[in-house]
């Protein structure tokens, strides 16, 4: 087993723990914190695949933002943890159907033929070229995702405004 | 574009989407704080860019295809996050819940 074997399972190891942290634990605060380590194990994920771009994109904007957002959310709409919000009690059931989606899955994957699994050769994507053809050859969606931002933030501005009193609420 | 060799099979990161894919499906289903099952839409969604990162790494690296998809499943997820927790506090002000159960005037 290779050096970067190892370091893969170690960081798969992370991924799931947090992933099962998110879905199983029995306060949401630590869910959020499972959920942290997730995205982060996701991070090393992408260093592994030589995408460090996408690495660092993900710390900032899923480990950083979204999870300070979803603990903002927390605190806000906290009424305590019940035990019937946390999971409902149709669980079995979906214990079956994620377990039989995860065999699907696994198995079309270890079934199928996938090109570039000899030697696990893969290509390391230099910067440059990367933000070359992210406003080159991607400038138009590249845009449009811009426009949908500021839609999106606009919308949660006025969503999450008070309309009783003057008071903003950034969200 | 260089070549790097680290002997992970690509089907190892197809395996890890798929199973971080059905935690975040299991989440969704047994969830019903509706911010926890916003969190397991976020795990859905990475399970995903993995897949995409792991093909552009593997597969077909001209074009960029699955880097530029991941960076935009990112920017999407984070509009989207912004605007289901704007929605999620508002129905909190006006119902006094987060339960997803008991958020049902649509329904009959």
């Amino acid at each position: 087993m290779t050096v970067a074997q190892l370091i893969f399972y170690v960081i798969a190891a992370l991924a799931v723990a947090g992933g099962l942290g998110v879905v199983l634990a029995r306060n949401t605060v630590y869910a959020a914190l499972f959920l942290i380590l997730a995205l982060l194990a996701v991070a090393g994920v992408y260093i592994l695949l030589a995408s460090e771009f996408l690495a660092l994109v993900q710390v900032l904007i899923y480990a950083g933002a979204v999870t300070v957002l979803m603990l903002f959310a927390l605190m806000l709409t906290r009424v305590g943890d019940l035990p019937e919000t946390m999971t409902g009690a149709q669980w079995p059931l979906a214990a079956v159907v994620s377990s039989l989606l995860m065999g699907l899955l696994v198995t079309t994957v270890a079934t199928s033929d996938w090109p570039g699994d000899a030697d696990g050769t893969i290509t390391r994507i230099p910067f440059e070229q990367l933000g070359e053809a992210l406003f080159r050859q991607w400038a138009v969606p590249f845009e449009i995702a811009s426009l949908v931002l500021l839609i999106a933030l606009v919308g949660a501005i006025v969503l999450a405004r008070d309309e009783d009193d003057d008071v903003e609420e950034s969200e | 574009m260089e070549a790097v060799s680290q002997q992970i099979p690509l089907e190892h990161f197809l395996v890890l989407s798929a199973i971080l894919f059905s935690i975040g499906v299991y989440g969704v289903l047994t969830r019903r704080n509706a911010v926890l099952i916003l969190m397991s839409v976020e795990l859905m969604l990475n399970a995903a860019s993995i897949n995409m990162v792991a093909f552009a790494a593997y597969a077909s690296p001209a074009a960029f295809t699955g880097i530029i998809f991941a960076i935009f499943i990112i920017t999407i997820a984070a509009a989207e996050v912004g605007l289901a927790l704007a929605i999620i506090l508002r129905i909190f002000r006006n119902r006094g819940t987060a339960n997803v159960d008991e958020v049902d005037a649509l329904k009959w």
